[in-house]
Order: C-alpha cells, then sequence, then structure tokens
C-alpha cells in the first residue's frame, strides 16, 4: 500500500476516479519496447533496400541483392533477387557438382557404364531416388511389381524385352498393353479349351483332352492366338504380348489358388480381353540423363538382357 | 506532454480509435494484395492453360468433397528437391482458373500439382479404392465408394454457370463461344460451351473410360479424369527455364 502511495506521486494517472477511488496509471512505454519498435522500422527499411519490395506502377523495386545463375541456354545472367533466380542458381550449383558423372553417363555406353565400378555406385544411388520418386508407386520399392497390376522388374521375363535399349524405350514413350476379348469371336466352350491349352503349356493341371482341342484353336485362325503370342507361344516382346510358357503370370496369376481357379482366370482373360498395363511416358518429366541412369539401374535390378 | 496529450486524444475517442485502427490494418493488405491487380506480370503469359472439361470440373468437385486438400498441396515451390521430386514449380497462371485455388502448404501426403499423366488410370483407381495396396506405407484413407457411386450429371451445367460467373471463361452464348474459339482453339472451346455440358461430360467418360468400367459414369471416372490433367496443360519444353524468373 505504501509503494502504491509513493508511486502515485511520481506517475501521472489518466485523472479518472472510478467507485470513489479506483485510478489508472499513465506509464509512458517501456524503453526496450519503443527502442524494439525504431529497430523493426530501420530493418525492414534495410529489407525494402535489398530484396523486391514497393509497386511501383505495373512494375515493382526489385532491390539491390542480385543472383546471377546460368540457363537452359548456356547465357549467364543476373537478376535481382528472387526465389526463382534463386531456384536456377541452387541448380546450376548441383549441376556443376554432378556434371563429371552425368558427361561420363551420356558419353559412355551402356555395358561400360554397368562394368565400371565407380559409374556403378552412382547409378545405384541416383537410380535408386529416381527409382522411388517415380517408378516405385507401381512397380514397388524393390521393383518386384505386383501380380494383377504391374510387372515385376527383377525377373527375366520381359514383356517388351530386357536388353538396354528395350527398357530404354519403353521408359522414354511408355507402353500400353492391349489384348482383344473373344468372346464374341469364340463361344463358351472353345475359350475354355484354350484355357486348358494355356495352362498346359505352364505346366499347370488341366483337361488333357481340353488341351489338345485347345492347342488347334491357338494356332489355327479363328482364335488365332499365334499371331500375337507367336508359333512357339513363347510371346513377341516387340509388341508386349507375353511369353505363355514359363508359368509367370502378370494378370491370370491367382496365389494360392487351385489349378481349377488358374483356369478359370485364363478363360476371364481370353473371354474379355485385356485393356490395361499402361505404363506413363517419362521423356517429358526426366533429362535424357536420367532415363539413361534408370534404365541401367532397373536392367541392373536382376532381369536385364 | 503534446505526445501523451494526443495519445490520451484518440484513446478517449473510441469512433475515432476505431477508423484509425481500420486504416492501420488496411495499410497491409492495400500494400501486399492491392498491387498484385495492376502489376502486368502477377500471371505468367504461358500458352496452354485452359478451364477444366466439365468432367474434370466434376472431379475437382469431388476432390474438394472429399477434403483431399487436407493433406495435398497443389503448388510446388521454387526449391531444388521440390523440382527433383514433382517437376517445374507452380505458376500463377495454371491456377488462374481455380475457385477457389487448391495451393496449400498442409502435405501429409505428396503434392498434386503435376501428377496428371505421372501414374496409369489404373494405378489411379486402385490407390482411391486401397491405397497400401499400391503403397504400402500410406497412410491415406480408401475411398471404396468413388467407384460404386455413379456420377450426377444433372447439375453439370449449373455448376459451369457458377464458375462463368465468377470469371471463368465458359461461355453461355455463341459470342463467347466464338471468343473461346479464338483464345483455347476450336477442340477446347467445345468443351467449354455450357449448353454442351452434359453431352460433353459423357463424351469424355465414355472415351477415356477412366475407372476401367464401361457399364456407367462414376464418380471415379471424374475424379481420376481430373487428376490426370493436373499440371500437364502447360508444355514446359516451350519454354526456357528462366523464362518465368522475370514475373517474379
Amino acid at each position: 500500500m505504501s509503494e502504491q502511495k509513493l508511486q502515485s506521486q511520481t506517475v501521472q494517472t489518466t485523472g479518472h476516479a472510478w467507485d470513489g477511488d479506483l485510478q489508472e496509471y499513465n506509464n509512458p512505454l517501456p524503453a526496450w519496447w519503443v527502442y524494439t519498435f525504431y529497430a523493426t522500422v530501420i530493418f525492414s527499411i534495410v529489407y525494402w533496400i535489398i530484396y523486391p519490395s514497393w509497386p511501383i506502377g505495373k512494375n515493382w523495386i526489385g532491390g539491390v541483392s542480385k543472383i546471377t545463375y546460368v540457363n537452359s541456354e548456356g547465357e549467364t545472367k543476373t537478376h535481382s533477387w528472387n526465389t526463382r533466380a534463386l531456384l536456377l542458381k541452387d541448380l546450376n550449383k548441383a549441376a556443376v557438382e554432378q556434371k563429371p558423372y552425368f558427361d561420363k553417363v551420356s558419353a559412355m555406353s551402356y555395358e561400360q557404364i554397368a562394368k565400371d565400378p565407380e559409374m556403378n555406385g552412382f547409378i545405384l544411388s541416383s537410380g535408386k531416388t529416381l527409382f522411388a520418386d517415380n517408378c516405385a508407386p507401381c512397380h514397388q520399392a524393390g521393383g518386384q511389381g505386383m501380380v494383377g497390376f504391374f510387372p515385376n522388374l527383377t525377373d527375366d521375363d520381359w514383356l517388351y524385352g530386357g536388353s538396354f535399349d528395350a527398357i530404354h524405350t519403353t521408359l522414354t514413350g511408355g507402353r500400353r498393353g492391349y489384348m482383344p476379348s473373344f468372346n464374341e469371336v469364340l463361344e463358351g466352350g472353345q475359350i475354355d479349351q484354350l484355357a486348358n491349352y494355356v495352362a498346359s503349356l505352364s505346366g499347370i493341371q488341366h483337361d488333357g483332352a481340353k488341351a489338345a482341342a485347345g492347342n488347334a484353336l491357338f494356332h489355327g485362325n479363328a482364335a488365332a492366338c499365334y499371331v500375337c503370342h507367336g508359333s512357339d507361344a513363347k510371346g513377341r516382346k516387340e509388341i508386349g504380348a507375353p511369353n505363355l510358357t514359363d508359368n509367370i503370370w502378370l494378370w491370370a496369376d491367382v496365389p494360392a489358388t487351385e489349378a481349377q481357379g488358374k483356369v478359370a482366370v485364363i478363360r476371364g482373360v481370353i473371354a474379355n480381353g485385356l485393356n490395361k498395363g499402361v505404363m506413363p511416358a517419362w521423356a517429358d518429366r526426366l533429362s535424357p540423363e536420367q532415363i539413361k541412369v534408370l534404365t541401367v539401374y532397373v536392367h541392373e535390378l536382376g532381369g536385364g538382357q | 506532454m503534446n505526445f501523451n496529450f494526443k495519445h490520451e486524444w484518440i484513446e478517449t475517442n473510441i469512433g475515432l480509435m476505431a477508423v484509425l485502427t481500420m486504416i492501420a490494418i488496411s495499410v497491409g493488405g492495400l500494400v501486399e494484395i492491392a498491387p498484385l491487380f495492376f502489376i502486368d506480370k502477377t500471371i505468367e503469359k504461358v500458352e496452354g492453360v485452359r478451364p477444366y472439361t466439365p468432367l474434370e470440373q466434376r472431379g475437382r468437385d469431388i476432390y474438394i468433397r472429399e477434403g483431399c486438400y487436407t493433406c495435398h498441396s497443389q503448388m510446388i515451390r521454387p526449391f531444388r528437391d521440390e523440382k527433383l521430386r514433382y517437376g517445374h514449380y507452380s505458376l500463377a497462371a495454371e491456377s488462374q482458373y481455380d475457385h477457389p485455388f487448391q495451393w496449400g502448404s498442409k502435405r501429409t501426403g505428396p503434392d498434386l500439382a503435376r501428377v496428371g499423366a505421372k501414374y496409369s488410370n489404373e494405378w489411379h483407381v486402385q490407390h482411391l479404392v486401397a491405397p497400401r495396396s499400391m503403397v504400402p506405407e500410406s497412410v491415406m484413407p480408401n475411398y471404396p465408394w468413388l467407384l460404386s457411386t455413379p456420377l450426377d450429371i444433372s447439375d453439370t451445367a449449373a455448376r459451369l454457370e457458377a464458375l462463368r460467373k465468377v470469371g471463368v471463361p465458359y461461355s453461355a452464348t455463341q459470342a463467347e463461344h466464338d471468343a473461346n474459339v479464338t483464345q483455347f482453339g476450336e477442340t477446347v472451346a467445345k468443351q467449354l460451351h455450357i449448353p454442351d455440358a452434359q453431352k460433353n461430360l459423357v463424351e469424355q467418360a465414355n472415351f477415356g473410360n477412366y475407372d476401367g468400367d464401361r457399364s456407367g459414369i462414376s464418380e471415379m471416372d471424374a475424379l481420376v479424369a481430373y487428376l490426370q490433367v493436373l499440371g500437364t496443360m502447360v508444355d514446359f519444353s516451350k519454354y526456357a527455364d528462366d523464362a518465368f524468373v522475370d514475373d517474379r
């Protein structure tokens, strides 16, 4: 109480009294607050000078801070600070560090890259990131694919070929799987016979008599399966028609089902056809060097030919 | 002493204080927002950006209805890591017909600004029905009803009309249609004509068959059509990598 009395003698009040004796001090702002306020004012003025700030008509003041970068045309340019110029500068710096490797990637043949231990290390580390960002959502983290959706990249069975060039073509332009439906061309019994024949090619339990009839259909002109899958049923990589003799199934495999179930699934594919198996094209999204890195990476996953 | 007097004068006149407070806080808005309407370079001049087709627009409505934006942004920032993962940074021009835009800053899932054409339709359908069947570590919820719910197309024209009212160049009259032909070309202009909206939607859905099921048009058809167009309108190979530096 005595302290308050002391203060009331030295500090002004607002002059009002409520409820008889309630008064309000009129203290000045604390010095630390006032000086912090002045400091922020000075900071903003410095900021205006360095960075883009005030709008003037249809443009704005760029600021004295400059960024120098090299653009894709190879021209060196200087621009007032902004995040887009800063990005190009960052990319230039990374490009310089990676240039020796990417130059080698461009210059070397696939076989040379695959045999060079240092390049192999580069492919493994940069390819892994590229694969995780772009390929893993479909082909899964290890490239094992997913039955019924996306092919396994780690085995030696390839729809479109497992050579460096074939993988490169697939990555660049994408792929689109297609098989016509046969339920209007063939009768149900014939489709069943064909399914048994296809099962027999991979050693799946089947009905021998039906398979023999299916064999004739496969190589005959009514169904003409051989046109795409080849007379040996080993497929034609140039059109992505799969090998039917290796017991590796992308569309028709149903893990843990009995032979009868597998024949039924094969029957379904023949009857309804397939219009899926779409692989997007990466030419617009990735650089030629990145596609080359990925080509070698995918080739090295286990099944490269 | 003089200072104290003025201060008190404001504090004891509540009407005056309200007016002065409003003036003070509008300065921030005026300085940061108003110039964007006058500065020429706010929306970059690029070719290819067009309003969504009726089917894509319905997909966008479903995207918003399901709250996809609560986990996915559509704004690639100009940073090296984002460029490497998602592609070219987003331009203001690319969302000029979005009402509201889906920029966002909350990324529980990845940015979707350039997800178009990155995966197959089949992947999108399976991933939306059961995300973990495609991406084991995903925390995205399942959206199985998109595949089984028929798309309500009865109000397609009304939805485009609402967007036309806020400035999206969907055409209601022949004159507006002709203007769109000049601006976007015949093929796009046809898609933007409101009287044909429902017909165009059905045509695109049947032709694209986005959900892999030809028996009808589901909400999945619309959503996948929308996702597949995101970020694909501008062909960046036509522009130098510093073409948009001067716009900021």
